[in-house]
């Protein structure tokens, strides 16, 4: 299917205000989803016949910087049976961004935003166990914004080295 | 020079810095938390197990990681993108050519320049890629057998091994974190004599697969022990995002080689083992490693091609120069842009964007294949005894490199 064709499928179905742009320029070609819908067209998406998504492949969050003031979350969808891709994109507020769990859809999404909520900060509503993955359990703030500093120490360890490197 | 470290111990640091997900509140009367790992020869890494058992039979497993997390993700935000194809090779660092091969076939065709890489390029890549590929898959088979208690398949596939990465150290220098495939091109040519030397290696290597047929896959043993275990059911292996061996041992011939046809592939002739159940049902232990094995003969038959045409149609020549595709400056414009390729363990996909005004992206997430795979765990443990835990955790197959990133 061509992205616009995914477009009215998903506007035809859950209403117009829910795709806020295509992005003709990204691999696979991405809509813009309404922070709002996102469950809803994801849903849709997964049991259409005519589109299937039965595997999320990838969910990546972007943190644009403190300037622009926004994060995303990008999700990458795969049908299996009628091998066809499609990138659905959701721009959040950097202030609260929060955002509805794929838990229940993708199974892949349980450790993808707890990876996301780690690195990034992002809550997802309704995720059934949002704790920290990659980091410690104690460790300050989400190291993959842009306007993180590293501490100095954690646990009374030094995080930076004081002498130049002799090499 | 060194500063002395300052860790001030309290019994209760562990609990703040890798907290439990279980609490003595949450178990029933008979129920208990076993603890295995993270340092745990059948973790196969640094991975920790929060395991929830009823006597021996498991009632829920939590994994803990994150031990072996180098930022990867942060360090490529900072660095331009042949610089970060090292740290690519840490992640999986016993496939590091596959791992390699998907992040340059990105940044190649966010670029453009994907048509312009010479055939005999294309070839050599898909040439030491597949040796790794049989090398992963060694590890994995051999280091499973160790895991029930087979000592002997994982000395002689570590043998078998060796050779090959013998031969990876002479193309490129490093025994196994190569930075041999680059973006448009390769570090250098193939050394000469290369070519026969692998054709030896080959002929030497088929009847060797067929002593680790009889020796550890028909094993009575082996099959007893990981036959009917930890099944794996099509559906939520495909919603867990499993792929690799994982999935096609659940019986999906699903294998990004054949469905995206990148690089030579699909001049290339092989076959997509599955599972079939042939031992106990679709989707245990035994047929995921039993897939591995298969996997292991198709890459030969891959490699064999491969040096037929780099040896007829693609020839040496003295004027080949492998790195003059090479872009002198690697600035794609601005994009969002998704990769994947098959690695050993399944699909390694790399998320880049870019905003067309530096060499740097501005962000690249890795979607590891061992990071999907291992979240399948918990499930299918669930009612096994521990001694099964081990068992399943092998047979999925994991490199905690790339789990952690």
């Amino acid at each position: 299917m061509e992205i616009a064709e995914f477009k009215t499928l998903v506007q035809d179905r859950i209403g117009e205000a829910v795709v806020i742009g295509v992005d003709e320029n990204a691999t696979p070609k991405a809509l813009l989803i309404a922070p709002g819908y996102i469950k809803d067209v994801c849903l849709y998406l997964r049991d259409n016949d005519q589109s299937y998504f039965d595997m999320l492949s990838c969910l990546t969050a972007i943190d644009n910087g403190p300037e622009v003031n926004t994060m995303e979350v990008v999700y990458n969808l795969y049908s299996i049976p009628l091998e066809q891709s499609l990138m659905l994109k959701v721009t959040l507020d950097r202030e609260k961004p929060e955002i509805d769990s794929m838990t229940e859809l993708w199974k892949t999404a349980d450790w993808h935003e707890r990876e996301a909520y780690d690195l990034f900060g992002i809550q997802f509503v309704g995720h059934p166990d949002l704790r920290r993955i990659l980091m410690p359990g104690d460790w300050q703030g989400h190291p993959m914004r842009k306007d993180y500093v590293e501490p100095e120490e954690y646990r009374g360890m030094k995080t930076i080295r004081e002498e130049e490197d002799p090499s | 020079m060194s500063q002395a470290i300052e860790y001030k111990y309290r019994p209760e640091n562990l609990n703040e810095s890798a907290p439990n997900k279980y609490t003595e509140a949450d178990l029933t009367r008979e129920e208990m938390i076993i603890n295995i790992g993270p340092q745990h020869p059948s973790t196969h890494g640094v991975l920790r197990l929060e395991v929830v058992t009823d006597g021996e039979i498991v009632v829920d497993v939590v994994p803990h990681m994150g031990y072996l997390h180098r930022c990867f993700e942060k360090h490529t935000e900072s660095v331009p993108f042949n610089q970060g194809l090292p740290f690519v090779d840490r992640m999986d660092y016993v496939a590091a050519m596959n791992s390699e091969h998907a992040f340059v076939m990105g940044a190649e065709r966010m670029l453009g320049i994907e048509n312009d890489i010479p055939k005999r390029v294309e070839y050599i890549r898909v040439l030491v890629a597949e040796l790794n590929r049989i090398a992963s898959h060694f590890v994995a088979i051999g280091t499973y057998g160790l895991d029930i208690g087979a000592f002997t398949p994982f000395l002689w596939v570590m043998r078998d091994r060796e050779h090959i990465l013998r031969m990876l150290e002479w193309i490129s220098g490093a025994r196994m974190l190569y930075n041999y495939i680059w973006v448009g091109g390769l570090f250098y040519d193939l050394p000469v004599g290369f070519e026969e030397k692998c054709m030896e290696f080959i002929s030497y290597l088929k009847p060797k697969l067929k002593e680790l047929d009889d020796v550890l896959i028909n094993n009575k043993i082996f099959v007893e022990r990981t036959a009917n275990v930890g099944v794996l059911p099509r559906n939520l292996a495909i919603s867990y995002g499993a792929t690799g061996p994982v999935l096609r041992g659940s019986g999906l011939k699903y294998d990004l080689r054949r469905v995206d046809g990148y690089s030579v592939y699909p001049e290339l002739d092989f076959d997509i083992p599955v599972g079939t159940g042939a031992m106990g049902q679709v989707g245990d232990c035994w047929d995921r490693t039993f897939v591995r094995v298969q996997e292991v003969k198709e890459s030969v038959k891959i490699i064999e091609q491969s040096l037929e045409q780099l040896t007829k149609a693609h020839k040496r020549t003295k004027d080949f120069d492998p790195r003059a595709a090479v872009p002198k400056k690697i600035r794609p414009k601005a994009q969002d842009f998704y990769v994947r390729a098959e690695n050993p363990k399944g699909e390694l996909g790399f998320f880049f964007r870019t905003d067309g005004r530096s060499d740097i992206p501005v962000r690249c997430k890795a979607r590891a294949c061992s990071f999907s795979n291992l979240s399948v765990l918990a499930d299918i443990t669930r009612g096994h005894m521990i001694a099964d835990l081990v068992a399943i955790i092998g047979s999925i197959d994991i490199v905690m490199g790339e789990v952690d990133r």
